[in-house]
C-alpha cells in the first residue's frame, strides 16, 4: 500500500487491462467481447442502463463468475483470478453497495479480520485497535473502532470497506455503486477519500447511475450496452447529451422513431389527480394528473425516481406528503390494496419476484387480482375463472393458450400478458405499466405497444414507465422526465420526441455547480 | 464504554437472575447458601456446561447441533464397551471416543457445509443416527468397574466441612475457560462472530468458511464426547438411554444466556450461568423434596419465554436509537 509516485497526466500507464472479455448464461450473452482500460491513478466510471452487463463485467474481473473468454493483465501480468478473495490477493478489491462487512463485529474486528495481529495464536487486541486507528485516521476518519459495525452510518460502513480493501494492497478498487444509499454530504466525503486513493496511484472503477458523480470526480467513462462496449472516453470529450446517447443507445431507426401525430385532443376528464405527492429520500414531491385516454411516460436512467414514483401513486410505497384525487374525490391510498378498490391497476418491472407466481397455473395467475379485489368471500366459480382466462387469453394472444399450464413456463412476453390479462380482469381506471417490454422478445414488443394503444384508445388511462424511448414516443400524449429522484420536465404534444427526452434526461441541474473534474 | 456495556447486558441479567436465584433458595433453606451447594452444582451440572460451550459457537455461527444429547449416549454406552468388554485402558478410551466424535462433527459440518443443508437437518439426522448405534452396541445400562472410575472421587480438591471439587467440576471449569479464550480472543473466534453476523460477508472478506464451519462442529461434537465421558465418570456406567433431550438443554442454557438464536452475538459465561441457573432449579426442588422434578422444566421453560421477550426487547430499542432516521429506499 505505500504510495506509488503520482502519475503525470495523460502519460499513466495501464494499471488494469482487459481485452475480449466474454460471458454467456445460458444462450443469453451476458458480455460480448468487452474491452476495459484502467490507468495508474484513474478513476474511471463504469457506466450502462439494466442490464448493460456492468455488474457481470465486474464478476468476471474479480473472478465471481467465471469468464468464457477474454484475458485481463494487471501491471502487466496476466491474472486469473477464480473467487472473491484471489482476486484480493492479486490486489483487486471490491466494495459492493450492500456492504459486504459482519454488522455485528466491532469496526476493529472488520478491518482486520482473517489477519489480525496474533502472539502465541491469541490476537493482540491492543495492537490491532492502534492499526485500526492509524487506518482510519488515513481516510480522515476518527471514529470508536471498539463499536460494532451496525452502529455507524452506511457512509461510514463504506469508507471502512474500503479502508480494509486498500489496506489489504490493493491496487485496483471497484466500488459498485456505493453511493446509491449516501446522502449529498457523505457524499462527499466518499468522493474526498476516492482522490486520495486516486493521488496513491490507485486505480478506482466507479460504477454509479448519477452523472452528476460522474462528472464531479471521474477521469475516463466507459459505457456498456446491451453485453457490448458502447464507448469509451476521457470525461471531458464527453458531454452529457452524448453520454446518455450512447447509455440509452438511440440511434433512431425508421422502423420505430416515428408515431402517427398528434392529433390535438381535447383534455379529457381526470381519473387521478396527485398534488405535491412525494416521500422524503425516495422521491421528490411531484404533481401528477392521469387522464382517460391518456397515456403518461416516465422517462429517466436508472435510478432516477421512475418506479419510485409509480410505487407511491399505487401506495406500495407509503407517501409523506402530498394530496390524491381519484374521479374528483379526495381520496388516500395508503396502500396496493386501497388503490386497486379505487381502480388501479399495477404491472410491476420485477415480473420474476413482484409479478407472476411462478408455480400458479395461467388461469390462476390471471384471476389472482381480481379474486383479491372480491375478497376471499366472494370465490370466482371455476366456470367463471375459465372464461375469463379463455377471454384474456384469446384476446392477448397468450401462447400456448393452455390456461392449465404452469405460467413459469412461458416465455417473458406471454408472462408479461398474462399479467397485463390479470389487471385488464379487474377493469381498471388506470394502468400503471413499469417497463412493460423489458425482457421479452422482439415480436412480443409490437404486440404490447399494440396493446397500449388499444387500452388507451378504448379509455383507459395509462401510466408507464420505459427505457425505450423509441417506443414510449410512440404511444405517450405526455412524457415526464426524470433526474435523481425528482420529475425535472413535462414534455406533451408536439414536444415528445427522442432528442427532446434525452437533452431533458442529460441536462445539468440548474442548481448544480458546472462539472468539476478532479485534478 | 456504554456500548461495550449494553453488549454484555444480557449476560449481566442472566448473572443477576442467579444471584437474585441463589439467594432467594437461600432465604428458604437456611443451609442452601453453603460452598457444599455450589460444588454440587459444578459437579452435578459439569456435562452439561461442557456442552454448552460447543453449542454456544455453533448458535453464534448461525447453526444449531441437535445431535450432542444422543453424543453423549453414545460415548458413555461406547466407553462401558471398550473398558469393561474389550479390555481397553481408560485414557485410551477417552481418545479413541474423541477421535470418534471429531470425525462425527467434522462430517456433519461438511455436509452442512458442501450440500448447503441447514444445519438443524443435518444434525437431527446426526442425532438420530448416533441414539441409533448406541442402541445398536448396547440396550442395557453397563456399569463401569474400571480402577480409575473407583477411585476417581480420591482425586477431589477438599475443602473444609467436606465440600469437594470433583474432577468432572474441574475439566469443566477448565473447558468453559479454554472456551473463552477460544471465542474471544483467537482469530478463529473473530470468524466464528463474523459467520454469525453475515455469512456472505464473511465469505467476501476472504475468510475460510468452509473450514471455518466444519471446525465449529467438530468442537461441538468433541465437547459432546468430553461431556460424555465426563458423564460416564460420574454415573460409572454407560447406558443408551442416557441424556435424552440434554441438546435441549444446552440450547436453552445458551438462549438463557444471552446468547442469541439467530446468530452473531453471545458469550460463553452466559452459557455457562444459564447452566448453573437450570441447576439451581433442580437444587432448589431435590431441597423441597415435595415438589414433582417436572417443575425443574416449567421452570426453565418460563425463564427461557422471559429472556427471549428481554432479548428482543433490548434488540429493538437498540435498532430503534441507532436506525432513527429512516434510510434511502434503494
Amino acid at each position: 500500500m505505500l504510495a506509488t509516485s503520482p502519475p503525470a497526466a495523460g502519460a499513466a500507464p495501464d494499471l488494469l487491462a482487459l481485452i475480449g472479455f466474454s460471458k454467456s448464461f445460458a444462450g443469453f450473452t451476458a458480455l460480448d467481447r468487452v474491452d476495459f482500460t484502467l490507468k495508474v491513478g484513474e478513476i474511471h466510471a463504469l457506466l450502462g442502463e439494466n442490464g448493460a452487463g456492468k455488474s457481470t463485467l465486474i464478476k468476471a474481473m474479480t473472478g465471481v463468475v467465471a469468464r468464457d473468454a477474454g484475458t485481463m493483465r494487471l501491471d502487466g501480468i496476466e491474472i486469473a483470478p477464480r473467487s472473491a478473495e484471489e482476486a484480493v490477493r492479486a490486489g483487486i478489491a471490491t466494495v459492493y453497495q450492500e456492504v459486504n462487512l459482519a454488522p455485528n463485529l466491532s469496526v476493529a474486528q472488520n478491518l482486520f479480520l482473517g489477519r489480525q495481529p496474533t502472539r502465541f495464536g491469541l490476537v493482540r487486541e491492543g495492537e490491532m485497535r492502534r492499526r485500526a486507528r492509524a487506518l482510519l485516521a488515513e481516510f480522515g476518519l476518527s471514529i470508536d473502532i471498539a463499536a460494532p459495525l451496525e452502529s455507524y452510518s452506511v457512509a461510514i460502513q463504506h469508507i471502512i470497506a474500503i479502508a480494509r480493501a486498500v489496506d489489504q494492497s490493493a491496487r485496483v478498487l471497484i466500488l459498485d455503486e456505493p453511493t446509491a444509499s449516501l446522502d449529498a454530504q457523505e457524499v462527499e466525503v466518499l468522493f474526498a477519500v476516492m482522490r486520495q486513493l486516486k493521488a496513491r496511484g490507485i486505480g478506482i472503477v466507479f460504477v454509479t447511475h448519477f452523472l452528476d458523480q460522474v462528472y464531479a470526480i471521474c477521469d475516463r467513462i466507459t459505457v456498456l450496452r446491451n453485453g457490448r462496449l458502447a464507448g469509451s472516453a476521457p470525461v471531458a470529450d464527453l458531454p452529457r447529451l452524448d453520454l446518455v446517447r450512447l447509455m440509452l443507445g438511440r440511434e433512431l431507426s425508421a422502423a420505430t422513431g416515428r408515431r402517427p401525430p398528434h392529433e390535438a385532443r381535447a383534455p379529457s376528464t381526470a381519473v387521478a389527480a396527485f398534488r405535491g405527492l412525494g416521500k422524503t429520500g425516495y422521491v421528490v414531491p411531484f404533481d401528477l394528473t392521469l387522464r382517460a385516454g391518456h397515456v403518461v411516460g416516465l422517462a429517466g436512467l436508472l435510478g432516477s425516481g421512475r418506479t419510485e414514483t409509480v410505487r407511491l401513486v399505487f401506495g406500495a410505497e407509503r407517501a409523506d406528503c402530498g394530496a390524491a384525487q381519484v374521479a374528483g374525490q379526495k381520496a388516500s391510498i395508503g396502500s396496493p390494496r386501497e388503490a386497486m378498490a379505487l381502480g388501479f391497476g399495477y404491472c410491476p418491472e420485477e415480473r420474476k419476484t413482484e409479478g407472476i407466481v411462478a408455480e400458479l397455473t395461467v388461469r390462476e395467475n390471471i384471476v389472482l387480482a381480481l379474486q383479491a379485489r372480491r375478497g376471499a368471500l366472494a370465490p370466482l366459480s371455476r366456470r367463471e375463472q375459465d372464461a375469463i382466462a379463455a377471454k384474456f387469453i384469446r384476446l392477448l394472444d397468450i401462447r400456448p393458450p393452455d390456461p392449465e399450464r404452469p405460467i413459469g413456463l412461458l416465455s417473458g412476453g406471454n408472462q408479461q400478458k398474462a399479467l397485463l390479462a390479470r389487471w385488464l380482469a379487474t377493469a381498471p381506471q388506470l394502468l400503471i405499466l413499469d417497463e412493460p417490454t423489458r425482457g421479452i422478445d422482439v415480436g412480443a414488443h409490437a404486440e404490447i405497444i399494440k396493446l397500449i394503444r388499444d387500452l388507451c384508445a378504448e379509455g383507459m388511462a395509462l401510466l408507464v414507465v420505459s427505457s425505450e424511448l423509441d417506443e414510449l414516443v410512440t404511444y405517450a400524449d405526455e412524457v415526464i422526465v426524470l433526474r435523481e429522484r425528482a420529475h425535472v420536465a413535462r414534455l406533451t404534444g408536439a414536444q415528445v420526441e427522442v432528442p427532446a427526452i434525452l437533452a431533458a434526461i442529460a441536462e445539468v441541474p440548474s442548481s448544480a455547480s458546472p462539472p468539476v473534474r478532479a485534478a | 464504554m456504554i456500548r461495550s456495556l449494553s453488549r454484555l447486558t444480557p449476560v449481566l441479567a442472566t448473572l443477576a437472575v442467579f444471584l437474585a436465584g441463589f439467594i432467594a433458595c437461600s432465604l428458604v433453606y437456611p443451609n442452601f447458601a453453603s460452598l457444599r451447594v455450589v460444588m454440587n452444582l459444578l459437579t452435578d451440572n459439569a456435562f452439561l456446561a461442557i456442552v454448552a460451550v460447543g453449542m454456544t459457537f455453533v448458535i453464534i455461527s448461525g447453526g444449531i447441533d441437535l445431535s450432542v444429547g444422543s453424543v453423549i449416549g453414545f460415548t458413555t454406552v461406547f466407553l462401558a464397551l471398550a473398558i469393561e468388554r474389550w479390555g481397553v485402558p481408560p485414557l485410551m478410551a477417552f481418545v479413541l471416543i474423541l477421535v470418534i466424535c471429531a470425525a462425527f462433527g467434522a462430517a456433519m459440518g461438511a455436509i452442512i457445509q458442501y450440500f448447503e443443508l441447514p444445519a438443524f437437518i443435518v444434525t437431527l439426522a446426526g442425532m438420530f443416527l448416533a441414539r441409533g448405534v448406541s442402541f445398536l452396541l448396547s440396550t442395557e445400562s453397563i456399569p463401569i468397574t474400571a480402577d480409575l472410575y473407583a477411585h476417581l472421587s480420591e482425586h477431589a480438591f477438599r475443602f473444609e466441612g467436606g465440600s469437594r471439587l470433583t474432577v468432572p467440576a474441574m475439566i469443566m471449569i477448565a473447558v468453559v475457560l479454554a472456551g473463552m479464550v477460544l471465542l474471544h480472543l483467537t482469530r478463529f473466534g473473530a470468524n466464528v462472530y463474523a459467520l454469525g453476523g453475515s455469512r456472505q460477508a464473511t465469505a467476501l472478506m476472504g475468510i475460510n468458511v468452509a473450514r471455518t464451519t466444519v471446525l465449529i462442529y467438530t468442537l461441538s461434537s468433541v465437547l459432546a464426547g468430553l461431556a460424555g465421558i465426563v458423564f460416564s465418570l460420574y454415573t460409572s456406567s454407560g447406558y443408551s438411554l442416557s441424556a435424552v433431550g440434554v441438546e435441549l438443554d444446552a440450547i436453552a442454557a445458551v438462549v438463557i444466556g444471552g446468547t442469541l438464536l439467530s446468530g452473531g452475538y453471545g458469550f460463553i459465561f452466559g452459557s455457562f450461568l444459564g447452566v448453573m441457573i437450570q441447576g439451581l432449579i433442580q437444587t432448589y426442588i431435590s431441597f423441597d423434596g415435595m415438589l414433582s422434578s417436572w417443575w425443574a422444566k416449567i421452570a426453565t421453560g418460563l425463564l427461557l419465554f422471559a429472556f427471549i421477550a428481554f432479548q428482543q426487547f433490548t434488540l429493538h430499542l437498540a435498532r430503534r436509537s441507532r436506525r432513527a432516521p429512516a434510510g434511502v429506499h434503494p
